[in-house]
Formats: C-alpha cells, structure tokens, sequence
C-alpha cells in the first residue's frame, strides 16, 4: 500500500512538469499548425541556463530558473522568427526546420557544456512526508510551480483579448485575421510562451535528473505520446493525457521496468491512433 | 523504352562509377560501400513519400531487415545471400502489420505513429537480450561469403569487392522501384498524393495503396539493412535511431524527392561534403550543427531540392539565349 501510495506522489510529479512541456507543445501546434521537433530541446535549453546559472555562477535558483523561461522563450520568439513565419503555409517544412534546430541547439551545448551531465546539486535537500509517502522540496516545487503556470495560463486564456486573440487563431485563423487579429503578433505570443514553458520545466526539474545534452530526445517522445493521447490541439487534452500518461509510464516503472513502461506507453498511443485517430479529446479533422 | 541519351548515361555512370573505387583509398572505399547503401535507403523512403505520407520509421525498417538476416545466418544458419533477401521480406512483412494500425492516420498523426512504432521496434530489441542482444546488439554476424569461379575467387571483406556487390544489388533495386513508379501501381501513389478524394472516388483503395507503397518501401529498406549487416558485421538499437532518421530525411530533402535521382543528389552530395570536407578539416564536433543548418537553409530557400538546380539553371539559360517561350516540361 505504501509503494502504491508513494508511486501516485511520483507519477503526480512527472505529471506535472509532462504537462509544462505538451501545452506547450500544444499552443505552437494550435496557432502555428507545426509541430515542433525541437521541444525537448527547450527543455534541455531551459535545464542548462539552471546548469550555467545556478550551478556555475551560483545564482539564487528561482532567478536561474525565471531567466530559464524567459531565455528559452526569446529563443523560440527567435524560431519563429526565423523558421515558422517564412513557412507558415508548409507545415511539413516547419517541421523538418524545426529538426535541423534540434542539432544546431545540440551541438551549441555540447560545444558549451561538454557531452557530459550537467551536475546541479539541488537547492534544498529538505522533504517532507504525505500519508506516509515521501515527497522532495524540489519536486514540491516543480508540482506547485506547474499548478500555478498552468492556471495562470487559463486565466491569461479565457480573460485577457491576446488569450482570446490566441484561442481565435487556433480555431480559424483566417476569420481571426479578418477580424484584425494580428496573426503574426498571435504567433509571436504562442511561440514566446510554449517555448518558455518548455524552458521552466526544464529549468525546475534540472537538480533532479542531471541534464546531458541528448536529454530532448526522450522529453520529445514522452510529449509526442501525450499529445497524441490528448488530441492534438487541446490544451485540456494534453493536461489529462499527461496526468494518464505519468501514472501509466511511473506504475509500470516501479513494478516492472523502464524500457517495458516506454514500450507500454507508446502502445498506448498506438492504441489510442487505432480507436480514435485524432487522440481523446481531438478535434474531429486536423490533420 | 529508353532513349538513347539516357542510355549512353547511364552507360557513362556505371562506368564512372565502376572506375570510382581504385580512385579512393582504403577508408574512402568503406564510406563509398555505404553510401551506396544509403542510396537504397533513401531511394526506397522516396517511394513512400509519393503517396504523400512521411514516415519516421524507416531506419527502424532497415534495421529489422538487417537483425534479421543476421539472425537468419546466426542461429539457422541460412545462407547469407538468400538470408539478405529474407531480411528484406521480415520488414516487408513487419510493414504489413503495422500499416493496419498507422494508415489509420495521415499526415502529422501518420508521421508521429510511425516514430512511435519504430520506437516500440527499437526498445524490443533493446529489452530482450536473447534473441536480439540488447543495447550491444548483435555482434560477429556473418560475413558475405567469398565466390570462388576457379581461375578467380572474390573475398567479399574487400570493400572494392563489396562496392560491387552493393552497387549490383542497389542497381537492380533502384530498376525496379524506377519500374513500379512508372507502372499504374506508381501512378496511383501519385493520384492518392494529389487528389486522394478524387481517387477515391474512381475506385482507388488508398489504404491498400498506401500499404502497398509501406511494404515496398520496407522491403528494400530491409535488403539495405542486410547489406550494412554483413558488411559492417555488427547491429545494434542505437545505429537505427532518431538520428539516423533525420539524416535519411535530410538527403530526401536537400536533394528532393519529385524525382528517382533527388534523393541520390541529396545523399551523395552531403557524404561528401561530410566526409571529405567535414571530417578533414577536423570538425566531427560541428557536423550536426552544420547539417542542421543545411536542412534549414535548403527548406527555406531551396525548397524543391537540389534536383530543382539543374532544370531552373536550363530554364534560366535558355530564356536568356533565345526566346522566352522554352520552358516546357522535361521528362525525368
């Protein structure tokens, strides 16, 4: 009872920065139509300024960990810019873009920081007990932070014009435009915020798992999956796919192992394809 | 029928490229063997895309033709050559099955499916050490064997030998995709890219088309596959990766898929570029950088490939000697 009861408070977690990375993920896709290959490595972006930050210059860690998510989201502000805008008819091109991104963003890591893991040694060691299951500071943090973005992005949603602006352009963005909805300006705040809440995920969780700079590739994989599972296009999707999807992928884990619960959880995805083909909560045709 | 000029060269090649090999030294002819290989490879994943539908998963295809084989040899001792072919039809067959659950998609959702099933592929044969050999991989698979005629035996470790035998096989098989596109099968890949409404419509079954241009693909992805096995004598999970994927898809992508001789455009020229320039200036470091930057640039501004340069240089000159009304279409 004790295992399953700790097991629930990691999946709770690795739920949690899992969902930072597919809104994400999620936003770009709704408002650019392009799914963005290089997410994992925003992820990685965002752990490495924590790395160079807070473990090299030994800033307070929240500020590494804020300038995290504004870093990551100039550099995706800079990708659209730069890749998505030129492309915006020719999703598929976007795409294959935003791979060759990936490798630039990889090598310039590896070029900085060396192949190897980044250590961060975490800022509290402190941790407390729930019913018996013990929960880190650090991971306490990355939860309540994740809650807190989240909601703030909803707020920032459902009540703000550019929230509407956005969630306009992700349904139609044409009738957006002719309502003078600046599609570009649109762009440019999905961009900066997807990317940025890549960047803080990996900035929160950069103590716990010893950033290398490959780290993007197995975060792409678990955000594609999850993404899929939640339909593409949905922010709530992904939010309850994630949740899913950490409780699937940590169980299986802990009672048989890794590679079986990466396996499990792709044919997950798989499975979810078969039944219904544009995920649980999908829009009827994107594709 | 082909016309003459075309035949002439083709003549021309084969003969540049028989001449090729003493040209090269010692590791010039091992990278010459493989990108021969990658020539199939990146040849048979253009197949897939005329129907329209990307695919992350055909190194993964590759790497089932050349666990297979190996396995073949290795534990039933089947003979290599008939075991290459074999290879070939395990990932034909592996397409089959998967094509039920992935052409349920198109599109993003296809491209994803595949990334996922060639992922589940690769941790299997991660996970199960017996019989795939987990991480490590299969190690001392069997050699191609020599042919011996008597007056002449021919020792296949050569890498001069083994261009030849590669070059024979990926010719045969670049013949025959050339053949299926022009066949009506080809044809509807086209139609179903184009207009698969209006296919539809006419009677077309894309799905089995679609299946149909899968197993294809993958079945000449698995006989790449064997040739790398038996040449390279080793496999493992991490060779058939992401990584590998994205090089595939670079080649196709520089190099354009709208014709049989973009992707090989594609490939041969970024190996070269890669080995020749990158790795003898040292830069082994940079390389995915700088094919990073190459996809970029030639998406953004190169989109139709580099096959696009010839006709657009013809086109150009053309208008500029003569008259401007010579643009017309050009076969392939």
């Amino acid at each position: 009872m004790d295992l399953l009861w700790q097991t629930a408070v990691n999946a709770m977690y690795a739920a949690s920065y899992m969902s930072l990375i597919a809104v994400g993920l999620v936003m770009i896709f709704g408002v650019m139509g392009v799914i963005n290959f290089a997410h994992g490595e925003l992820y990685m972006l965002g752990a490495y300024c924590v790395v160079f930050l807070y473990a090299q210059e030994n800033f307070p860690f929240l500020l590494a960990a804020a300038a995290g998510l504004v870093f990551v989201g100039l550099v995706g502000l800079f990708m659209e810019r730069a890749m998505f805008r030129p492309l915006r008819d020719n999703p598929l091109s976007g795409l294959i873009a935003s791979i060759g991104f990936l490798l630039i963003l990889q090598t310039l890591v590896v070029l900085g920081f060396g192949r190897r893991m980044g250590h961060v040694p975490p800022p509290t060691q402190e941790k407390l007990e729930v019913f018996g299951a013990v929960l880190t500071h650090q991971r306490l943090l990355v939860i309540v932070a994740a809650i807190l973005l989240l909601a703030a992005l909803w707020a920032f949603l459902k009540r703000t014009r550019f929230g509407w602006a956005l969630r306009a352009c992700a349904q139609d963005a044409e009738a957006a435009a002719l309502q003078g909805i600046s599609m570009t300006q649109t762009a440019r705040i999905a961009m900066f915020i997807g990317a940025g809440l890549a960047g803080i995920a990996g900035a929160l969780t950069a103590p716990l798992v010893s950033p290398t700079p490959y780290i993007g590739h197995s975060v792409i994989v678990t955000a594609f999956i999850i993404i899929i599972v939640g339909g593409i296009g949905s922010l709530e999707g992904a939010v309850i796919a994630a949740v899913l999807y950490a409780f699937v992928h940590t169980f299986v884990t802990t009672f048989f192992d890794g590679v079986i619960a990466n396996i499990v959880g792709l044919a997950l995805m798989l499975a979810v394809l078969v039944v219904r083909p544009t995920g649980l909560f999908g829009a009827k045709e994107r594709a | 029928m082909w016309r003459i000029a075309t035949r002439l060269r083709l003549l021309i090649l084969f003969a540049a490229l028989a001449v090729l090999p003493y040209l090269l030294s010692y590791s010039q002819q091992e990278i010459a063997v493989l990108l021969v290989i990658n020539v199939l490879l990146v040849c048979s994943y253009r197949l897939l895309t005329l129907t329209g539908e990307w695919s992350l998963g055909h190194v993964v295809m590759m790497g089932v033709g050349a666990y297979a084989s190996a396995l073949l040899t290795k534990r039933l001792g089947v003979p290599v050559p008939v075991s290459m072919l074999a290879g070939g039809l395990a990932a034909a067959a592996v397409a089959a099955i998967l094509s039920v659950p992935l052409f349920r998609m198109k599109g993003f959702y296809f491209l994803i499916g595949s990334f996922a099933a060639g992922e589940i592929i690769r941790l299997i044969w991660k996970r199960f050490t017996d019989p795939f050999g987990g991480p490590k991989g299969l190690k001392r698979i069997d050699a191609f064997p020599n042919i011996d005629f008597g007056f002449l035996e021919i020792d296949f470790y050569e890498p001069v030998n083994y261009y030849f035998l590669a070059l024979i096989v990926v010719s045969a098989s670049l013949y025959v995709l050339h053949r299926i596109e022009r066949s009506r099968i080809g044809l509807t890949f086209h139609a179903i890219h184009w207009q698969d409404r209006l296919a539809e419509s006419v009677g077309v079954d894309n799905f089995r088309y679609r299946t149909l241009a899968f197993v294809i693909a993958s079945f000449f992805a698995g006989i790449a596959g064997g040739l790398y096995g038996h040449y390279v004598g080793a496999v493992n999970p991490t060779r058939f990766g992401v990584d590998q994927m994205v090089y595939v898809l670079v080649w196709a992508i520089v190099g354009g898929t709208a014709t049989l001789h973009g992707p090989i455009l594609g490939v041969v020229v970024l190996t070269v570029i890669n080995e020749i320039v990158l790795r003898g200036l040292g830069l082994d470091t940079v390389r995915p950088l700088i094919y990073g930057a190459i996809l970029i640039l030639s998406v953004l501004y190169l989109p139709d490939g580099l096959e696009s340069l010839g006709p657009r240089l013809r086109a150009r000159l053309r208008r500029r000697g003569r008259d401007p009304a010579a643009a017309g279409g050009r076969a392939a």
